[in-house]
């Protein structure tokens, strides 16, 4: 049984000569605790895909299930109990005049939970920032302390699957390592799947077994890691792709 | 030939716990080369690409000995004479890019202003020159992007615009705050290539500022590697593997690689010394 399935996504944007068609035909499945990786061209469709599954684009067309139910063109509140999103953009993520305490509580609030105080404490020292920063504003913090709000406040619905897109490309080297390390935690821990998006292949292939290449809004090969780290692809575009990663 | 003099660079925020230094007395120079500056999240990088053009809001606080731009002080000039500095002479792409486009205003108008801001030009001619800037950050359908608003561009497209638009004021320096970091290793590399072709063969002056330590290895020519507001180490670019300061060598240290896969990454066990150390300067 898979945790999550694509079938025949299709996503598109605006009419006539101003249509995009960003995802065609993308098929794939995730099992439960498995994570799975996009990668591919700026532009291809991966950010599409995630936003898509979580109910942020309203033109798809295909099958989404998740947990062997079909997702439901409205989600309901219940959905993102199970289902939580990084966003690619951590500066427009979050609310300009929302504290990172605000954030945090409010979203904690919303899923129902009661020990707020200390569950803001905990997801702090989670993602690696800590009570200094629990008072501050977005304009205070640095592009990297940013997206550790974002991760916190995934991680405080205790979802199933976390969708990452780019989760630690705005981040340093260390810090990615230690949010890097903090998934693989959270994975053992509470059985989580992942779906991430990264143009870094390192990163792909240190937390994902397989993954799925995309170009011109199509799933152009799906490999596994053992292929990703031997740099053998069957497609041109994948190939080209794994030619150019440097120091990879 | 030095294009940008910066000495003992101070940033500060007064913050309810005190005055916070985000950058602590930074020294380096600017010739017609590509620096890089790295160093983890919070180090001060931004800071000092946005001190430099003085874009620090207040109550944030920016002081140095100087920041001379060809021998001639920014920290006199008046607001004006500092507006026609920012994005004619010094161009800055911010680490945010959809934040620094205009949400409610089509690609295209923003490019065709940018274009007749800084050069004598009808509506066509501008037109075509933002195209021909669109294609060459690797933007294949320009005629649909240019009608397009940034929310309707991907992550690695929004990067790539701004990039398109610093550039065409052909500023002789440009201040670039992760300006790959959402793209894919063919755009990436086409994009560095546009910068690499404006400092040798136009001679601007380029500040790389990334997390990325293999491509500032491969692409720049020195490196500051700056910790808690210093430059705690600087090297020449293609050693920097070879660097010594044990924070370089965490952050080295840190990267996931495809041939050693490994359970956990290792993380940086920070040391109260290096934040304590005197900086280092990048001045030559
Ligand atoms: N709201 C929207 N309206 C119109 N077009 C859109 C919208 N969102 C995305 N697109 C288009 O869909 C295509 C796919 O975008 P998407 O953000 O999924 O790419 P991506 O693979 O995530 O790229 P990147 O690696 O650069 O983030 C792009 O051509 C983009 O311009
Ligand atoms: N308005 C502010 N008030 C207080 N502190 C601030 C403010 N703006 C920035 N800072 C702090 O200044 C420090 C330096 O920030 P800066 O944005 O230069 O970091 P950076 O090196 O660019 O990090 P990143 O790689 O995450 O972008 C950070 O610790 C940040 O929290
Ligand atoms: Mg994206
Ligand atoms: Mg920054």
């Amino acid at each position: 049984m898979s945790m999550l399935s694509v079938e025949h996504l299709n996503v598109w944007f605006g009419k006539g000569h101003n249509r995009v068609d960003a995802v065609t035909d993308a098929s794939f499945d995730v099992a439960p605790g498995e994570s799975f990786g996009l990668v591919g061209e700026s532009g291809s469709g991966k950010s599409t895909i995630l936003r898509a599954i979580t109910g942020l684009v309203p033109t798809w067309s295909g099958r989404i299930t998740v947990d062997g139910q079909d997702v439901a063109k409205k989600r309901h509140r219940s959905f993102y109990k199970t289902v939580q999103m990084v966003f690619q953009d951590p500066y427009a993520s979050l609310h300009p005049r929302h504290s990172v305490d605000a954030v945090l509580g409010e979203t904690l609030h919303l899923h129902g939970f009661r020990d707020i105080d200390a569950r803001v404490v905990r997801l702090l020292d989670d993602v690696g920032l800590g009570q200094k920063f629990r008072f501050r504003f977005p304009h205070q913090l640095s592009g990297g302390q940013r997206q550790r709000v974002a991760i916190a406040r995934a991680l405080a619905a205790e979802p199933r699957i976390l969708l990452l897109d780019e989760p630690t490309s705005a981040l340093d080297v260390s810090v990615q390592a230690e949010i890097l390390n903090l998934l693989t935690d959270l994975r053992a821990e509470h059985g989580l799947t992942y779906v991430m998006v990264s143009h870094d292949l390192a990163v792909v292939g240190h937390v994902c077994a397989r993954l799925a290449v995309m170009k011109d809004s199509r799933i152009v090969e799906i490999m596994d890691v053992d292929s990703l780290r031997a740099k053998r692809a069957n497609h041109p575009y994948s190939q080209e792709l794994l030619r150019n990663s440097v120091g990879a | 030939m030095t294009l940008l003099d910066v000495e003992n660079l101070w940033v500060q925020f007064p913050t309810r716990q005190g005055v916070f230094d985000a950058v602590r007395g930074v020294s380096f120079t600017l010739g017609k080369e590509r620096l890089g500056i790295v160093g983890e999240s919070g180090s001060g990088k931004s800071m000092t690409g946005r001190a430099i053009l003085r874009l620090i809001r207040p109550p944030g606080i920016v002081r140095a000995d100087r920041i001379a731009l060809e021998g001639v002080d920014l920290l006199g000039m008046t607001e004006k004479e500092m507006r026609a500095v920012r994005g004619q002479r010094i161009s800055m792409v911010m680490q945010d890019p959809k934040f620094s486009l205009n949400p409610v205003m089509t690609i295209g108008d923003q490019l065709i202003e940018a274009y007749r801001l800084a050069n004598k030009s009808d509506r066509k001619g501008a037109k075509q020159a933002a195209l021909d800037a669109l294609a060459s950050v690797s933007i294949r359908d320009g005629e649909r992007v240019m009608r397009a608003y940034p929310h309707e561009m991907s992550g690695g497209m929004g990067q790539r615009i701004m990039i398109a638009m610093m550039l065409i004021p052909g500023p002789q320096i440009l201040i670039a705050d992760e300006p790959t970091s959402a793209l894919d290793v063919s755009v990436q590399r086409q994009v560095l290539a546009i910068m690499d072709d404006l400092v040798t063969s136009r001679g601007m002056g380029l500040i790389f500022i990334s997390h990325d330590l293999n491509l500032v290895a491969d692409f720049c020519d020195r490196v500051l590697i700056m910790y808690a507001g210093r430059v705690v180490e600087v090297c020449r670019a293609d050693r920097l593997h070879e660097a010594t300061h044990p924070y370089t060598r965490g952050l080295l240290n840190s990267l996931p690689r495809l041939d050693e896969p490994r359970e956990r990454l290792s993380v940086l066990k920070r040391d109260p010394a290096w934040s304590e150390a005197p900086g280092v300067s990048g001045r030559i």
